[in-house]
């Protein structure tokens, strides 16, 4: 079986695995790392979605041998000290989720969007998270959370 | 939008913009969904399904897959045939309802595609997944039962012994032929429900265990409760040795209201094997075998005077059950045969509901829950009527409807609305929406044959939700009950811990009830924390579903409250040596009448739990239980408005605003129910226009994955503008009415009015849902696909 | 759901790659992005016995400026591509229509080679690349091939590549300056495939369109080029609204769309007609982006 490094929120690990292993059983079975849920089989829901060498992967459609050498970042690794990430405290003030079960991949997906534009409107966001369903919102208040995150972000991210 | 969180601010907690307890753990990652459970030992299920709609099973043969690395047994049908037991249907609505045997896992016969034949149970999911395919199935197809109408006749191929028609539901108030007869307008209608896929974000998991005596059952389920009553009696499990736990739920809208096959099973396979397995469900495996919702077919009939004034209503349904009746399967279509005549007065209501089998997964709870069916087919028959009066949509439902000052008013099926005010959310909701500037814009692109066309959809609803009262359900056949239960224990540091029969899965109770606590008790809204979904902490409840948890299960945790004061009271009158009549509360305090003398309620949690100078015969203890089964149900009610712009070369609506002005009474958080209400209309829109559960001609599943099966993104919803009207229920002490499904019941049918309304001009009355680019091009063009 | 098991060759070279493919015989399957290629194996649809990673060579990557074409390579991945200064700059109708390619996390790993050499004719990228003359260059064994884009859709899911053939890159020519571009796409939700796209590039010059280059998605086996719709529009005036449109009617002819759940052929085809117009309007700069 291949071995594999990888650093997930900042812990490496060595692990030997099937070529089949997808990244984000390895995550979840063998890292112990549930925070990354799982929602779907094609890539739709975007659940899974973490942070791979900084830019958004849906960690179902992503071998772990792919990541062999790579540094991801799940929801689990976006606090410091105990402080959430701004746009963390954006999705709790905005009431950005409900059940919370797409909530992970959506923070990623926001973080993701923001990366690449700072200050992004609301078509903008909107777009952003085309690859992220949620059943519970309607959306409106998760795009008002990612306007509010980027804001919070360009001023203090920990 | 955020009126509602601008006006002017709540003295207390309750009517307060709180940001929810619940929030912190999910927005890192600290969840306990069902599947992040791991037990030492643990096994994995994997089920393998029937790939036919309709199958007699000849063989199973289970050898080559016992001999794979990692697998630990490998089960059939037959292995289970004598203690698996039938799973149950708990609303037997008529006294012709057949209820058929329902096995968890199919023995001899498969009458849906996705049922379980087969299953293995290995070390992990891999090789779990890697025997499934070892496993050889031999099957003597039958043929697939798919329309319902056809499914009626003689000669159809039958899906049980006892033939397809599961049962016939009637309901009349007034004379009906009167009303129809010589009425001088008469439209009527035929509307198809489509079948529909809940698409709960979480899918479905299960782990099971036991000590060799007792069982502990997790589940991702709404129903922890109930479904431990019913897992008792199904696998012959004392109720006594099983706990249920609902860890955190990820969405459930109905689909997790369920007694499933996989919970069964697993509970059979622990006890079997002696060690913890553990069963998640794949998305494609979730779309086969999670129960559908809606699919209904309805022929509707109103007869009116000229003056728009209602006669009466006719409605016929057929109403597909699927292959089996499940938890509540055929009372869906009941629960809807109260809701046609809706916010209408009217002289006479005839209603009609068989149930059907065919061969296609059950059907059951989805949001809603009949009554999105029939508030759509009303309020879209309003519309055709308008039209044919030549009246406006919004005029007509005027002349019609029960004006605030008739409430409370008993309608033509029977129910007694409390309270409304549908002349105030409609104005509301007009000028919201710039009623008046849309109708002149709709006029100008019609008068300029702009390709592009405006719609207005109009939707003025009331439904029944609160479920609750016990009496009714069970006039109406149904097993159980409807009230709720709820404990409020004062800790001895002052804390208080409230458990709650009621079990959220993204609704925010935690956050709820503790404003409810807060204010009742006058203690901090930190100070309260919440159990729930674990009947070993949670000794009792009947669970969230039909927008009842604040209505019953928010309204026992009051009274829990209200009897912790009055012990408290007696407590304080002992301690200040007063009399209990002469003790005042006020914020958290409990005062002697026109002096200095209080104790706080936290003086009095520790004075009684230090016990060293209680009244006689006073317990030890700060806390109380109660119940409540509110004797009526609860009536939110509306105005939603939508405008879509109609590209008629391509056949693509696009919704341009949407207004959802709701009464949904006393709000205890503005921002969980604009939550609730955001997400309704997201799901009531999505049937409008997105989706569909599709079976081929030969019964098999075209929509099994979320590339087939089309789920609104961010960018295929508008930013909806929300307010509210607030007319208190009378019926229960917190004057609210539960919001969780008005906004889909409403949206549906508002949407389609305003895709219909833009396309009238073409000689366009209706549109099939979902009403996509096709069918709406084809409808323009006059050709049927 | 879980992917059969298979072995796995991530080689380190363009020739090492080509190697192992060869060696690992017909039931191998190469991985590029992964993003079309995993979900089949997760619904187990596909068995390959061995996959070959082209992840980590070199010679797949990067986007080069090489005269009158762009070298895109194949595993640069969709947001290298939207991202590229240079294929913005000097074919836009790639960024474009990438950037309607799935989602963002999907085009952090999904490739443009690979896109195209999995040959979806519901995929937006085939249709875009038949419209531009694309050349694809592939490497077997024994030899290097140039394959213009017309022969290279066979058919459903079939490439003219053969078993051992890696997809090494594609070469895009400019179009040079003058021309409008627009991919229209047409599809139920954000998320669903194309119902039916249209690439279009547009030459106008002295108000009149001097050449024009569409080709259509999802309106048959393969993509389609529209050899009738560029035939009749050349010459014409673009804001001649009657003669565009008669034009754009023959944007059909030569497909055999496909009935699905999202269309039937009848309805594809009237789309067709109605969105190359659209598109053509956008790519001559008539109507907003």
């Amino acid at each position: 079986m291949p071995r594999i490094t990888v650093t997930v929120d900042g812990v490496g690990y060595e692990e030997e695995v099937e070529p089949r292993l997808l990244l984000v059983h390895l995550l979840r079975d063998t890292l112990g790392k549930t925070g990354t849920p799982i929602g779907c089989d094609t890539t739709n829901c975007g659940a899974c979605t973490v942070l791979m060498d900084g830019k958004s992967v849906k960690s179902c459609s992503v071998l772990a041998v792919q990541a062999d050498g790579s540094e991801i970042t799940t929801v689990e690794g976006l606090s410091a000290n105990g402080v959430w990430h701004p746009m963390q405290r954006a999705f709790h003030e905005e009431h950005a989720l409900q059940c919370g079960f797409c909530t992970p991949g959506m923070i990623i997906a926001a973080i993701d969007l923001v990366r690449t534009d700072p200050d992004p409107d609301d078509a903008t966001i909107r777009e952003g998270l085309e690859g992220n369903l949620c059943r519970c919102t309607g959306y409106c208040n998760i795009v008002r959370a990612v306007r509010r995150g980027a804001q919070e972000m360009g001023v203090n991210t920990p | 939008m955020t009126e509602q969180l601008t006006r002017e601010p709540a003295t207390g907690e309750v009517g307060r913009a709180r940001r929810r307890k619940e929030d912190a753990r999910l927005i890192t990652g600290r969840t306990q969904w069902t599947d992040n459970i791991h037990l030492p030992g643990m096994l994995h299920v994997a089920f393998l399904r029937s790939p036919m709609a309709h199958a007699k099973i000849l063989r199973v043969d289970t050898s080559a897959a016992r001999g794979l690395p990692g697998v630990v047994a490998v089960y059939s049908g037959e292995d289970f045939a004598a203690e698996q037991g039938s799973l149950p249907c708990a609303w037997p609505v008529s006294d012709d309802c057949v209820i058929p045997e329902h096995p968890p896992m199919a023995v001899s016969r498969v009458r849906y595609p996705g049922e379980a034949v087969a299953c293995v149970v290995a070390t992990d999911r891999y090789r779990a997944a890697d025997a499934l395919e070892a496993i050889e199935v031999d099957y003597e197809p039958l043929p697939a039962v798919l329309d319902m109408t056809g499914a009626l006749t003689d000669a159809a191929p039958k899906v049980h012994e006892s033939g397809n028609k599961a049962f016939t539901w009637k309901f009349a108030g007034g004379d009906i032929d009167a009303a129809l007869q010589d009425a001088p307008v008469v439209v009527e209608r035929t509307y198809v429900q489509q079948r529909l896929i809940p698409s709960a974000m979480e899918p479905r998991a299960v782990v099971a265990t036991t000590d060799g005596d007792s069982f502990t059952l997790y589940s991702a389920t709404q129903i922890p409760h109930i479904l431990r009553v019913m897992a008792a009696l199904t696998t012959g499990i004392p109720e006594h040795k099983l706990r249920v736990i609902a860890p955190d739920v990820g969405g459930g809208f109905g689909s997790k209201l369920q007694v499933t096959a996989e919970e069964i099973l697993a509970l059979l396979i622990t006890r079997r094997l002696g060690r913890p397995v553990k069963w998640t469900e794949s998305r494609s495996e979730g779309n086969l075998t999670v129960h559908h919702g809606r699919d209904q077919l309805q022929r509707i009939t109103v007869a009116a005077d000229r003056d728009g004034r209602l006669r009466g209503l006719k409605v016929d349904l057929l109403a597909d059950m699927g292959a089996y009746l499940m938890l509540v399967t055929p009372g869906v279509p009941v629960l809807g045969a109260f809701m046609y005549n809706a916010i209408y007065k009217m002289d006479a209501y005839d209603f009609t509901c068989t149930g059907v089998f065919t061969t296609k997964m059950p059907t059951d709870a989805y949001r809603g829950a009949g009554r999105p069916e029939a508030t759509f087919a009303i309020e879209r028959i309003m519309d055709e009527l308008a039209a044919e009066l030549g009246l406006d949509p919004l005029d007509l439902r005027r002349r019609n409807w029960i004006a605030h000052e008739e409430f409370p008013y008993t309608t033509i099926a029977g129910l007694t609305y409390d309270s409304g005010n549908y002349e105030a959310a409609t104005a509301k909701a007009m000028e919201l929406f710039g009623y008046e500037e849309l109708r002149a814009e709709q006029a100008a692109r019609r008068e300029a044959g702009d390709p592009v066309q405006l719609g207005i959809g109009v939707s003025t609803y009331t439904e029944m939700c609160g479920l609750a009262p016990s009496r009714v359900l069970g006039a109406l056949a149904y097993s159980a009950g409807g009230w709720e239960h709820a404990s409020v224990r004062m800790l001895p540091t002052g804390a208080v811990e409230v458990v709650t029969g009621t079990s959220p899965h993204g609704q925010g109770h935690v956050t709820s009830w503790s404003q409810i606590v807060a204010d009742a008790l006058g203690v901090p809204f930190e100070a309260v924390t919440v159990l729930h979904g674990d009947t070993a902490v949670s000794h009792k409840g009947m669970d969230t579903y039909g927008s009842r948890s604040l209505v019953v299960g928010g309204v026992a945790v009051l009274r829990a409250c209200e009897k912790v004061k009055e012990k408290a009271r007696r407590l304080a009158a002992h301690m200040l040596e007063a009399a209990a009549e002469d003790i005042e509360f006020d914020a958290g305090s409990f005062r002697v009448k026109g002096t200095s003398a209080a104790k706080s309620i936290q003086e009095l949690a520790f004075a009684a739990f230090a016990a060293h100078n209680l009244p006689d015969g006073f317990e030890p203890r700060l806390d109380a239980d109660a119940t409540f089964d509110p004797e009526n149900f609860s009536y939110p009610h509306g105005t939603h408005l939508c405008a879509v712009e109609v590209d008629t070369e391509t056949g693509m609506s696009k919704i341009r605003s949407y207004v959802a002005v709701d009464d949904v009474g006393n709000v205890v958080n503005p921002l969980i129910v604009e939550g609730q209400v955001h997400g309704g209309l997201a799901q009531g829109i999505a049937q409008a226009l997105y989706e569909e559960a599709v079976y081929d001609g030969e019964g098999n599943l075209l929509t099994t994955t979320m590339a087939d099966y089309l789920l609104p993104t961010a960018l295929d919803l508008p930013d909806f503008i929300t307010d509210r009207t607030e007319t208190p229920a009378t019926t229960n002490p917190l004057g609210v009415k539960g919001v969780g499904e008005a906004g889909t019941i409403a949206s549906t049918p508002a949407v389609v009015n305003a895709i219909v309304d833009a396309l009238r001009p073409y000689g366009v009355t209706d549109v099939r849902m979902p009403c996509t680019p096709e069918r709406v091009w084809r409808a323009i063009h006059g050709s049927s696909s | 759901m879980i992917p059969a098991a298979f072995d796995y060759a991530r080689p380190s070279s363009l020739g090492d790659a080509v190697e192992a493919l060869t060696d690992a015989g017909e039931d191998a399957k190469v991985l590029a992005g992964g993003q079309s290629l995993l979900p089949l194996l997760r619904l187990r649809l596909a068995y390959p016995t061995v996959l070959i990673d082209l992840g980590r060579v070199p010679e797949l990557q990067g986007i080069a400026d090489e005269g009158d074409h762009i070298r895109i390579g194949a595993m640069a991945t969709h947001d290298d591509v939207v991202r590229s200064p240079l294929v913005n700059a000097a074919c836009p109708l790639i960024a474009l229509a990438t950037a309607t390619v799935a989602d963002p996390a999907v085009r952090h790993r999904g490739t443009f080679g690979g896109a195209l050499a999995h040959a979806d004719p519901a995929g937006d990228l085939p249709a875009v690349a038949l419209a531009l003359d694309c050349v694809f260059l592939t490497r077997s064994a024994s030899e290097g091939r140039e394959i213009p884009a017309a022969e290279f859709f066979v058919d459903y899911l079939e490439t003219a590549m053969d078993p051992g053939e890696i997809l090494v890159a594609v070469k895009v020519p400019k179009l040079g300056a003058g021309w409008g571009y627009h991919y229209e796409k047409f599809h139920r939700t954000a998320q669903s495939w194309a119902t039916v796209g249209v690439a279009a590039a547009v030459h106008r010059d002295d108000g009149t369109i001097q050449d024009v280059k569409v080709a259509l998605t999802n309106m048959g086996s393969t993509p389609v080029r529209a050899g009738a719709v560029e035939t009749a529009v050349r010459g014409l005036d673009p804001h001649d609204a009657t003669s565009l449109a008669a034009a754009c009617d023959q944007a059909d002819q030569g497909t055999s769309p496909p009935a699905d759940l999202h269309a039937q052929p009848d309805y594809r085809r009237h789309l067709a007609r109605v969105l190359t117009r659209r598109a053509i309007r956008r790519a001559a700069d008539l109507e907003p982006g």
